[in-house]
C-alpha cells in the first residue's frame, strides 16, 4: 500500500465518530471578529488620511523609516534617499514607473532572468512598489506584479525602498488585505526590517533580509497640501 | 554535529531535576518567559475581538480535523495542479526516506533548512547525514543549537538556554568547521553575533540548490503554503534554491484562503507578541519557467507520524489544533523551572506534554511521565489562541497511563495495558512528585491562571473535576491536585466514570 492510502485510511478510521452525513461546511465556524478594527476601520477614524497615518505609525513602530510625499515629490525624494545611503547601484524591477528614478544618480541594475543571486548580492539598494499595505499591522505585501519583481530582489540587497500609493493601496486590516490578494502569485508580507530575538531575547534588526527598510507613502493630494 | 537526538532521554523528573540545579538555565528561562509573557498580553489586548478570533481559530481547526481526508485530498489536487508534487509519509522513517531520495535525485550533497519542528520531530538531519547529505540550519537559534551539538529547548527561541557568552564561544570554535569562520575578535554583542551569522550563512544561501522547510499553514482550497518568520532565512531557503522540499504535518491544512485572516492575526500576536512578524512567505506550487520567481521543483511531504493516532482520540484530537505559537510554554510554571529538554521531544512545555504521548504512545518511561509534568493550573488553556484544553487532555492521558484502555497506536486500535506496577508508572509517580515538591511552581501557576481566567472559566464533571476545582480555589491548588492524585492512586477497584461520558464531555468543541 502506498503511503497515501495508509494515511488516508488511518484518517478515515480515526474519524469514525464523525457522522457520515456530516459535510465539512456543517461544522460551524463563528466569525464574530472584526473585518477591521475600530482604530482603523469605520467611522470618523476610518478616513483615508487616518488610515495612512496609522500605517505610517505602525511601520515606524517596527523600525521601518517612513517618508511621506506627493506625486511630484517622489522622484527627488528617492534621489535624496539613495544619495544619503551612498548607494552606487540600485536594482530596478521590471515595470517600475521610469519617472520614479529619473532624477537618481546610482547605476540602475535590471533583474534579468539569468541574473544570479550572487550578482544581486553586490547591489546596494532596491526600489519597488507594492501590492497592498495594511494599516493595522504596519505591513507591506509584495506580489511580484509590475514594479515589484521577483522575491529575491527585495531580499538580497541590504537596503529596500518600497513605495506605497495612498490611499488606494492602503487597507485597514489583515482580512481586507487577503481579499485583495491573489493566492496564485508568490507573496511576501513585510513588517519592518528582518529581526531576531534569539540571543537573550535582545532584538537585533536585520539578520538576512535588508537591514534598512524605507517606506515612501505617496499621497495625492500631497500631505499637508 | 547534526545536533543531538531526543532518543534515550531520561524521564521527565530526572531531566527536570537536572535543569533545576542549573541556575543559569533557570535564570535565562525566567527572564525569557517573563519578557514574552508581558509583551504578549499587550499585543493581544490591542485586539478587542481576540475572543472572537480565538473561537473562530478553534472552530476552523475542528472543521478541518473532522474532515481531514477531504481537505488533504483537495490540497493535493491544488498543489499538483500548480506544478508541485505531493508525497505521503506514514511515519518518520518514510518521510526521511522520501526526502533523502529527493535530495539525491538533485545530485546535491548539501541543503539549507529553515526551522521546522516537523523535521526536528522525525530526526531528518541525522537521516540526511547518514546518507552523506549535510543539512545546514539557518535560523539563528537553530544554528546556535546545531553548532553547539545541542538540542532545542523552546519552540520559538530554541536556544533560550544559551547566553551570549556561550553563543560567542560556540561561534568562534565551531563556525569554521561548517563554513565561513567567525571573526577572531567576535564580541558577545548580540548585533555582532547576528552579523557573524549573516556572513556565515549568506555564503550558503547563495550557492544552495536545495531548500527544506516546514510550513505554518497549507490552504486546501488554493494549494498555498505559508511560512511565518522573522529573520529572512526562511525567504532565502524558500526562494533561492532550485528545489524546495516542504515537510508538513497533516494537521497544518486549513480549508480556505479566507481562513488565513484568522490565523495571521492569532499567530504573530500570540507567538512573538508582534502585530505582525517581519516576514511571511506564501507560495503555490512550483515556479513555471526559467528565470521565474522561486524554485522550479516543489515537493510537499505530508507527514502522519502518529498524528492520526491523536486524531482517533476524541479527547486528545484537539491537540492537533496547535499552531505552535509557544504561548503555553511561556506561562507554564513547570516549564519555567524544568526547561525544555526535560520534555524529551521536539515539543516542549504543555503542548509537548499532551502531544508527544499521543504521537509516540505512552510506552516509554519518558512518554508516560509527560502527562504528569503539569500542576494542571490551566494557564496554558487560557492563553492558547486555538483554545486547546490542555489540562483536560492531560487528565485524560493520565488515566490512560494509570488505567490503560483503548488507544490507536500507529493506526491500529490497541488496548494499552495499565502502567500499574511498571517502570512507566514509577516514572509517572516521580513526575507528579516532582511537581508537588516545587510548590513555587504550583503557586506561580495559580497566579497566572487567575490573572487570565476571566477569558473562559468552566467546570468539568467527573475525573476532570479536581483540576477545575483547583482553578476555582486558588489558595489551595496543591491540595486539590494532591487529593486528585491520592484518589487516582487509592482507587484500585474502579468505580470511575466510564469512557463514554468522557467522549460526550469533549463534544462541547472549543470554547464556543
Ligand atoms: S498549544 Fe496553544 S498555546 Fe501551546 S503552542 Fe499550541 S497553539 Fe500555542
Amino acid at each position: 500500500m502506498s503511503g497515501r492510502e495508509v494515511v488516508l485510511g488511518r484518517i478515515r478510521r480515526a474519524l469514525r465518530d464523525v457522522p457520515r452525513s456530516e459535510a465539512p461546511d456543517d461544522v460551524p465556524v463563528p466569525r464574530e471578529y472584526a473585518r477591521a478594527h475600530s482604530s482603523s476601520g469605520t467611522g470618523a477614524a476610518g478616513t483615508s488620511e487616518a488610515l495612512t497615518g496609522l500605517l505610517a505609525e505602525n511601520l515606524a513602530d517596527y523600525r521601518a523609516v517612513v517618508h511621506r510625499t506627493g506625486t511630484d515629490g517622489l522622484s527627488p525624494l528617492l534621489c535624496r534617499l539613495l544619495a544619503a545611503r551612498g548607494s552606487a547601484t540600485v536594482l530596478v524591477p521590471p515595470g517600475l514607473p521610469p519617472h520614479w528614478l529619473k532624477a537618481t544618480d546610482p547605476v540602475r541594475i535590471h533583474d534579468r532572468a539569468a541574473t544570479t543571486a550572487r550578482e544581486l548580492d553586490s547591489v546596494d539598494s532596491v526600489v519597488t512598489g507594492c501590492a497592498v499595505a495594511i494599516a493595522d499591522t504596519g505591513t507591506i505585501v509584495l506580489d511580484g506584479g509590475p514594479g515589484q519583481g521577483r522575491r529575491r530582489i527585495t531580499l538580497i540587497p541590504d537596503h529596500h525602498i518600497c513605495v506605497v500609493r495612498a490611499p488606494e493601496q492602503v487597507v485597514a486590516s489583515v482580512p481586507e488585505a487577503l481579499e485583495r490578494l491573489d493566492p496564485a502569485r508568490p507573496l511576501t508580507w513585510i513588517s519592518g526590517p528582518s529581526a531576531t530575538s534569539d540571543i537573550e531575547l535582545d532584538r537585533v534588526e536585520g539578520v538576512h533580509g535588508p537591514r534598512t527598510l524605507e517606506v515612501v507613502l505617496v499621497e495625492e493630494p500631497a500631505p499637508g497640501g | 554535529m547534526s545536533g543531538g537526538t531526543f532518543l534515550g532521554m531520561p524521564a521527565f523528573p530526572e531531566a527536570a531535576a537536572a535543569a533545576v540545579r542549573d541556575t543559569r538555565l533557570r535564570g535565562n528561562l525566567r527572564h525569557a518567559t517573563g519578557t514574552i509573557r508581558a509583551k504578549r498580553a499587550q499585543a493581544v489586548a490591542e485586539l478587542p475581538d481576540w475572543a472572537g478570533l480565538r473561537a473562530a481559530g478553534a472552530a476552523i481547526k475542528d472543521r478541518t480535523l473532522r474532515h481531514l481526508d477531504h481537505y488533504l485530498e483537495r490540497l493535493e489536487e491544488a498543489v499538483t495542479a500548480s506544478g508541485g508534487t505531493v508525497h505521503w509519509a506514514a511515519d518518520a522513517a518514510e518521510a526521511n526516506r522520501i526526502v533523502t531520495q529527493l535530495v539525491r535525485a538533485t545530485g546535491e550533497s548539501e541543503v539549507v533548512k529553515v526551522k521546522s519542528m516537523a523535521t526536528q520531530e522525525i530526526g531528518l538531519n541525522a537521516a540526511l547525514e547518514a546518507a552523506g547529505i549535510r543539512a545546514y540550519e539557518t535560523d539563528l537559534a537553530e544554528l546556535i543549537v546545531q553548532l553547539g551539538d545541542d538540542l532545542p529547548s523552546h519552540i520559538l527561541v530554541p536556544a533560550i538556554h544559551r547566553n551570549r557568552g556561550e553563543i560567542r564561544d560556540v561561534f568562534r570554535s565551531e563556525m569554521g568547521r561548517w563554513g565561513r569562520p567567525a571573526p577572531e575578535d567576535l564580541s558577545e554583542e548580540p548585533a555582532e553575533l547576528a552579523e557573524a551569522a549573516r556572513l556565515h550563512l549568506r555564503e550558503k544561501f547563495l550557492r544552495a540548490k536545495v531548500g527544506i522547510s516546514g510550513a505554518n499553514f497549507m490552504v486546501a482550497e488554493t494549494g498555498t503554503l505559508v511560512v511565518v518568520e522573522s529573520e529572512g532565512n526562511g525567504r532565502m531557503c524558500l526562494t533561492l534554491p532550485e528545489t524546495l522540499i516542504s515537510v508538513v504535518g497533516i494537521e497544518k491544512v486549513v480549508p480556505t484562503w479566507r481562513d488565513l485572516e484568522v490565523f495571521l492575526q492569532l499567530l504573530p500576536r500570540s507567538s512573538t507578541a508582534e502585530r505582525m512578524n517581519p516576514y511571511t512567505s506564501m507560495w503555490t506550487g512550483a515556479a513555471d519557467a526559467e528565470g521565474a520567481d522561486g524554485p522550479r521543483d516543489f515537493h510537499l511531504v505530508l507527514l502522519d507520524n502518529g498524528r492520526t493516532d491523536a486524531l482517533a482520540d476524541t479527547v486528545g484530537r484537539q491537540a492537533l489544533r496547535c499552531i505552535r505559537c509557544s504561548a503555553c510554554l511561556n506561562v507554564c510554571p513547570v516549564y519555567e523551572r524544568a526547561g525544555g529538554h526535560a520534555y524529551g521531544s521536539a515539543y516542549p512545555g504543555p503542548i509537548g506534554a499532551i502531544l508527544t504521548p499521543q504521537l509516540r504512545g505512552t510506552v516509554t518511561e519518558l512518554d508516560a511521565s509527560l502527562p504528569y509534568a503539569s500542576s494542571l493550573c490551566g494557564a496554558c488553556y487560557e492563553v492558547c489562541p486555538v483554545a486547546i484544553d490542555i489540562p483536560q487532555v492531560l487528565v485524560h492521558l493520565r488515566e490512560r497511563v494509570v488505567e490503560g484502555g483503548e488507544a490507536t497506536v500507529r493506526g491500529r486500535r490497541t488496548t494499552v495495558r495499565p502502567a500499574r506496577g511498571h517502570a512507566a508508572e514509577r516514572a509517572a509517580m516521580r513526575a507528579a512528585r516532582w511537581v508537588f515538591e516545587h510548590p513555587a511552581a504550583l503557586r506561580a501557576g495559580q497566579r497566572l491562571a487567575s490573572r487570565t481566567r476571566r477569558l473562559h472559566p468552566r467546570r468539568l464533571p467527573g475525573p476532570g473535576r479536581a483540576w477545575t476545582a483547583s482553578r476555582e480555589l486558588p489558595e489551595v491548588p496543591a491540595e486539590s491536585f494532591r487529593d486528585w492524585w491520592l484518589r487516582e492512586r487509592g482507587d484500585d477497584g474502579g468505580g470511575r466514570k466510564g469512557r463514554g461520558e468522557r467522549g460526550e464531555r469533549r463534544d462541547r468543541g472549543g470554547d464556543r
